[in-house]
C-alpha cells in the first residue's frame, strides 16, 4: 500500500523533474549561444544612436565606455540621465544626454540630445515612445525630418523665450493635430540645455566617475522597464 | 481520432477550425501588433514556430507524459520554446525583436498553443503533430497578415513598409507607397481598427461559409433531401 503510493506519486514527480532539466539544459545552450550577439547588438544600437547626435570625427574614445549617471531631477528627466561623454585627444568634445519625459501623449518619451562644448546642439533623436502612430510619431526621422530643426539650436538661437512649440508662441513647428508630443520634447531638449548653459556644469560632466557596470546592460534593464510600463 | 487526414488537418487548420477566425484564440496579441504587414508576419512566425517546435516535442514524449503531470509538462515544453525563440531573435532579429517587444513572451499564454498540445499533440503521431501544428500556425499567421494588411494600406497608405527590419537592408525596395502618408485613415492603426478589421473578416468567413452550405444544400435537395451539412467542428 504504502509502497504504491510512493510509486504513484514518485513516479510522474520524477518525470518532470526529467522534463524541468531537459529545458534548463535547452534554455542554458541557447542563453549560452546567443549571449555574446545579443550584448553586442545592443552595444551597437546604443553606438548607432549616440553617433547620429555627435559631429563626425568630433570624438576618438570609446564612448560607450565613458558614461556617467545624473538623476534625472537635475534635467526634469523622469529617469535617470545617463551622459556619455565625447573627447578628442583627450579633450571633451561634446556630450550626450540620454533623458527620458513622461510629458508626451502616452508614456515615456526618451530622447538622446548631444550637446557641444559651445553648448549648442549637435544631435537630438527620439530613441523611444509610445505616441500615437500616425499622429504622433513625427519625431521619428523615418517619418519626418522635424527633429532635424534642433541642429544647431542653442540657448541663444533661438532666445530662451523662443523654446517652445508655435502654438505657444515659440520657435518650433508642431505636428498638425498633435502639439502635445512636441511640446514635451521641445521641453526636455530645453531642460537640459538649461542644465548645461549653467555655470561650468557642462565641463563637469567631465570629470565625474565612470559608471561602473556595462551601458547596454543598463539600456537593457531601461528596455525591459519601458516594456513592462507598456503593459 | 487519430485517423485525422492530413487534408483534413489542413482544411481545419487553414480554415473550418481557423484559431484567429473560429476558435477565436491568441486575441490579445492578434490585435495588438498588427498594426501593419511586417508586424502581424513577425509575430505570425514566432507562433508557427512556437506551436511547430512544442507540438512536436510533445507528441515524441506523448508516451512520458503521464495524465497527473500533463499540464505542468505542456507548459514547461512551451515555456522553454518561447524563450529560447525570445533569445534567438534578440539576438537575430533584434530590431523586430524590439518592435514585438512583449508579445514575443506572452506567446506563452496564447491558448492556441496549449490547446493544440492538449486536443492534438499529445494524442498524435509526430508527423500529424507537426503538420497540425503547421496548419494551425499558417492559419493565425494568414490572419495577421491579411489584418496587419488592411490596417496598414488604410492608416499610412503603405504595404510592406519596413520590411529591411525582418529581411535585412535589401527589402526596403518592398514597401509600396499607394498614397500620402498625411491622407491616412488613422481610426485603422488604433485599437477600434484591430476589432473593426478583425469583424469584418470574421462577417467574410461566416459569409463565405454560409454560401458554401446554401450551395450543398440546393444540391443536395436536388437529389436526395438529407440535413444540410453543419460545418462546426467537433474537435
Ligand atoms: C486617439 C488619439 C490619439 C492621439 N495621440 C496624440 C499623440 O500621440 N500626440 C499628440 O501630441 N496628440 C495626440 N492626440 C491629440 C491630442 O489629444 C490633442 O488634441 C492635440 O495634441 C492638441 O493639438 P492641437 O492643439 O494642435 O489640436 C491624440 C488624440 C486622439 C483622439
Amino acid at each position: 500500500m504504502n509502497n504504491s503510493v510512493l510509486k504513484q506519486v514518485l513516479k510522474p514527480a520524477l518525470l518532470l523533474a526529467a522534463f524541468a532539466l531537459v529545458g534548463v539544459l535547452l534554455l542554458d545552450t541557447v542563453n549560452r549561444y546567443t549571449l555574446q550577439r545579443i550584448e553586442a547588438n545592443e552595444r551597437n544600437a546604443l553606438m548607432r544612436q549616440l553617433m547620429q547626435v555627435v559631429d563626425k570625427n568630433s570624438h576618438d574614445n570609446d564612448l560607450l565606455h565613458d558614461s556617467a549617471v545624473l538623476p534625472g531631477k537635475l534635467f526634469h528627466s523622469s529617469s535617470d540621465v545617463t551622459i556619455y561623454r565625447a573627447r578628442k585627444q583627450g579633450r571633451p568634445s561634446a556630450a550626450i544626454f540620454v533623458t527620458t519625459t513622461d510629458k508626451g501623449y502616452k508614456g515615456s518619451i526618451q530622447i538622446v540630445i548631444g550637446i557641444r562644448m559651445d553648448r549648442s546642439i549637435s544631435g537630438v533623436r527620439v530613441v523611444r515612445h509610445n505616441e500615437t502612430p500616425g499622429l504622433g510619431d513625427k519625431m521619428e526621422l523615418q517619418k519626418s525630418p522635424w527633429v532635424l530643426d534642433f541642429d544647431n539650436t542653442s540657448l541663444q538661437q533661438p532666445a530662451l523665450s523662443q523654446w517652445a512649440v508655435k502654438r505657444d508662441g515659440g520657435y518650433f513647428d508642431q505636428f498638425t493635430g498633435a502639439t502635445i508630443t512636441p511640446r514635451a520634447i521641445v521641453g526636455a531638449v530645453r531642460d537640459v540645455l538649461l542644465w548645461s548653459n549653467e555655470d561650468n556644469h557642462l565641463l563637469s560632466v567631465f570629470s565625474l566617475p565612470t559608471t561602473v557596470g556595462n551601458p547596454s546592460e543598463a539600456s537593457d534593464r531601461a528596455v525591459k522597464a519601458e516594456m513592462e510600463n507598456a503593459q | 481520432m487519430s485517423q485525422a487526414s492530413y487534408r483534413k488537418i489542413t482544411q481545419e487548420g487553414l480554415w473550418n477550425n481557423n484559431p484567429g477566425l473560429v476558435q477565436l484564440l491568441g486575441l490579445c496579441p492578434l490585435m495588438a501588433v498588427t498594426t501593419n504587414v511586417v508586424n502581424g508576419l513577425g509575430l505570425g512566425l514566432a507562433t508557427i514556430l512556437t506551436l511547430v517546435a512544442s507540438s512536436t516535442t510533445i507528441s515524441f514524449a506523448r508516451h512520458f507524459i503521464t495524465p497527473e503531470i500533463r499540464l505542468p509538462v505542456f507548459v514547461l515544453i512551451i515555456a522553454a520554446v518561447v524563450t529560447a525563440i525570445e533569445l534567438l531573435m534578440h539576438a537575430f532579429f533584434f530590431e523586430l525583436y524590439h518592435i514585438l517587444g512583449i508579445f514575443i513572451p506572452l506567446i506563452v499564454t496564447n491558448c492556441i498553443i496549449i490547446g493544440r498540445a492538449e486536443a492534438f499533440a499529445a494524442k498524435h503521431t509526430p508527423p500529424k503533430a507537426f503538420w497540425d501544428a503547421l496548419m494551425m500556425g499558417t492559419g493565425f499567421a494568414l490572419v495577421l497578415l491579411i489584418l496587419g494588411g488592411m490596417r496598414e494600406v488604410l492608416a499610412n497608405g503603405t504595404l510592406f513598409d519596413h520590411a529591411h527590419l525582418m529581411f535585412g537592408e535589401s527589402a526596403r525596395g518592398l514597401a509600396i507607397h499607394l498614397f500620402e502618408d498625411d491622407k491616412g485613415f488613422l481610426l485603422a492603426a488604433l485599437p477600434p481598427g484591430a476589432f473593426i478589421g478583425l469583424g469584418l473578416l470574421l462577417a467574410i468567413k461566416n459569409w463565405i461559409d454560409a454560401q458554401q452550405v446554401q450551395r450543398r444544400k440546393a444540391g443536395k435537395t436536388a437529389t436526395t433531401a438529407t440535413l444540410p451539412v453543419t460545418s462546426v467542428s467537433t474537435e
